[in-house]
């Protein structure tokens, strides 16, 4: 039975039935059990944003609170991995990898691989990230591409609520370290959420609305400033199609080449910067496998090349919006040789 | 207060999500004099497009939201009088649905209430519409699920309580379908009956829908006033088993979808939605498993249809649709009814889903069986 909830409350709610349903699920970070770091606590703040909240009393031995040390927890979460845990571990701002970086792309990265398929590491590393809520340069960025590069990860950008249960059920059962990223932005929107678990599988993209005149191709919070310059482009007599990849790895090509060879036109929109991310990874594999079908140069809207901003009117600039993506649609769907 | 001659055309509440609709094309026009039940115009929704029929006969006497329009549920679209009514009463009227359309109000919502039963210690989700002592409940085939008696739910309940389920398996019922043969089924239909405190019923099903409430009339007689079988399994021997494997298997969109073009005549019904839909379903735990079980009942170990119900028709009135464009059970196997003596209806422009292409027909059906017990 599905009902409204949100973003934040559809991850919990996956993290509690999952730890439900399997007693090697267990869920640590930084304030994750107590807050305060104290067991018991009535006012558990479940994370700095509150997504674990209430799990501490429901799984009392299974939410832990961690030091300060990301290279400590990650790297306990990893080997836990190893020998037979399912753990989640929150790394609070996906901005913090800078100092655990080895245990993820030099370690969990590795194992499956280094030891001939003989070692499974089921780690999911949940992060916020994302512009727009003030926390400037250094808890602010979208740095998935980097996660996204390397071989052995796999990363997910959940862009509703309902990708956001389903997709990190998956990520939980599957056996490869996932890199879950959380759009703090979007913690309090709402969507319609089954009651019951299910999966969606990763590699599958969603197409969120079809249209014949170009091909959108929209990552994470993106989707839904997407499905607002549609909207805008539909009352000019332009049908967008919105193709929303939700895991950059594996990335779901088909759908897009599919796509862009229905539409001829292509506009991919990231909140992360211009320089070897997905605008240009995705725009490289059309130019590369679908370059026969393209009626017109692919456009790109993300971010620009600089730290975040911080004077709150710069950041709101910073951040691609619907009157950029529905600018680049049309540049490309008017595009004369 | 207006002359009660004076008929509003409302937009209709097709399915539970359905908050808008928008008219893409008038069939009738103004002037035109209409019966009940014909084609008044094309409506889409989010999840689908279908054609609203005239509830009650008399002149289309004037068109309030124009073709392209989007009106909320329960809002007054059209104006069907008698010729002799005056413009000046239609004028007034009209006046009220325009202003009532811009303000983008829709009437109280009367759409179907959706419960829960419990029936052998296993939710079983349902929609009910109207209220009556007789009762009709509605059986969805495989794979499918309550939304898709959208059509036909609401016409039927003029005076009557009609429930639509879930089977187990399906939409928002419990997930574990115990053997998933069809006698579990039929008991779980008649348990539902108990749980809703109705002695007895009129069944209709669709697919295996209609085996299911075949075998129901099988083993409780006396509480099955009517049957009503639309594209029924377990009638003949001609069945797409690809088609079942195929549904039961698919993960992707891109699995799916072809699969579910074989379902209807007209192929642009499989809009992105209904593919969206499907996959949400097919994604939540325990459907793969449930899927798997009721495929084995529907087909044998060698992989061809297994099901026959022919020797389980009994004296209750039977009624029958098929489409004639069915890929799926074609209507080469309604003979064997035939040769029982039920009616069947061959509907043209529908496919295997006649309730979903062709209400109309699958309620006259239903409105003959009723009539016949």
């Amino acid at each position: 039975m599905a009902r409204s909830i949100s973003y934040r409350e559809a991850i919990n709610e996956a993290l509690a039935q999952e730890m439900e349903r399997d007693p090697a699920v267990v869920v640590l970070g930084e304030d994750n059990a107590g807050g305060a770091g104290a067991p018991g606590e009535d006012d558990a703040w479940g994370g700095v944003l509150g997504v674990t909240k209430g799990l501490y009393h429901r799984f009392p031995d299974r939410v832990l609170d961690t030091p300060i040390s990301e290279s400590a927890f990650i790297g306990a979460a990893v080997g836990a991995a190893t020998r037979g845990l399912r753990p989640v571990a929150e790394l609070m701002f996906i901005d913090f990898m800078g100092v655990c970086f080895d245990q993820i792309f030099n370690q969990a990265a590795k194992f499956r691989y280094m030891f001939g398929g003989k070692a499974v590491t089921p780690v999911v590393i949940r992060a916020m990230y994302g512009a727009g809520l003030r926390a400037a340069a250094q808890h602010s960025q979208a740095m998935y591409p980097v996660f996204t590069s390397v071989p052995g990860l796999k990363v997910v950008l959940p862009s509703s609520a309902y990708e956001a249960k389903g997709l990190m059920i998956q990520a939980i059962r599957d056996d490869d370290p996932v890199i879950f990223c959380e759009h703090k932005a979007m913690y309090d929107t709402v969507g319609e959420v089954p009651q019951e678990s299910y999966t969606i599988p990763f590699g599958e993209a969603n197409v969120v609305r079809e249209g014949g005149d170009a091909t959108v191709v929209a990552l994470g919070r993106m989707v839904s400033v997407a499905e607002e310059a549609a909207d805008e482009l539909a009352q000019a007599g332009v049908q967008c199609e919105i193709v929303d990849p939700r895991t950059t790895s594996p990335l779901d090509a088909d759908t897009i080449l599919e796509s862009v060879e229905q539409t001829g036109r292509l506009v991919v929109v990231d909140e992360a910067g211009p320089r070897c991310g997905l605008a240009a990874d995705i725009s490289a594999l059309v130019a590369r496998e679908a370059f026969g079908a393209l009626q017109a140069p692919i456009g790109t809207v993300t971010a620009p090349h600089t730290p975040v901003p911080f004077s709150p009117s710069l950041e709101d600039l910073y951040i691609p919006d619907a009157q950029q993506v529905a600018a680049a649609v049309k540049s490309v769907v008017d595009w004369k040789r | 207060m207006s002359d009660e001659r004076i008929g509003r055309v409302a937009m209709p509440k097709w399915g539970l999500s359905m908050k808008t609709g928008k008219i893409t094309e008038w069939i009738a026009a103004e002037g035109d004099e209409v019966e009940e039940g014909d084609d008044l115009a094309e409506i889409d929704t989010d999840k689908i497009a279908g054609t609203l029929e005239a509830s009650e006969g008399g002149v289309l006497r004037r068109i309030v939201a124009e073709a392209g329009t989007d009106a909320p549920v329960g809002c007054t679209i059209a104006v069907v009088a008698p010729a002799e009514v005056p413009d000046a009463e239609i004028d007034a009227v009209v006046a009220e649905a325009r202003e009532q359309l811009a303000r983008g109000v829709p009437e109280e919502d009367d759409g179907p209430r959706t419960e829960t039963a419990e029936v052998g210690g296993r939710a079983i989700s349902y929609a009910s519409l109207g209220d009556g002592d007789e009762v009709v409940v509605l059986v969805h085939g495989y794979g499918g699920d309550k939304n898709s008696w959208l059509f036909v739910q609401e016409p039927l309940a003029a005076g009557r309580t009609v429930h639509a389920l879930d089977l187990p398996g399906h939409g928002a019922s419990a997930k574990d379908v115990g053997d998933g043969s069809l006698e579990f089924l039929a008991d779980t239909v008649l348990g539902f009956l108990d749980a809703v405190g109705a002695r007895s019923a009129h069944l209709v099903g669709h697919s295996l829908g209609g085996a299911v409430v075949t075998a129901a009339a099988a083993r409780a007689p006396g509480r099955v006033r009517s049957l009503t079988l639309v594209s029924p399994a377990g009638y003949g021997p001609e069945a797409d088993a690809d088609y079942l494997r195929g549904f039961a298997a698919a993960g992707t969109r891109r699995e799916l979808k072809p699969q579910l073009l074989k379902l209807f005549a007209d192929e642009s019904q499989v809009n992105r939605q209904l593919v969206d839909d499907l996959l949400k379903y097919k994604r939540l735990d325990g459907v793969d498993a449930a899927l798997a079980a009721l495929l084995r009942t529907l087909l044998g170990e060698d992989g061809r249809p297994a099901l026959d119900v022919t020797g389980l028709l009994g004296v209750t009135p039977v009624a029958a649709v098929w489409g004639a464009q069915d890929r799926i059970i074609p209507p080469s196997n309604a003979a064997s009814l035939r040769a029982a003596g039920a009616g069947v209806r061959v509907v043209e422009g529908a496919g295997h889903m006649a309730h979903m292409e062709a209400p109309a027909a699958v309620v006259a059906a239903v409105e003959e069986a009723l009539k016949g017990s």
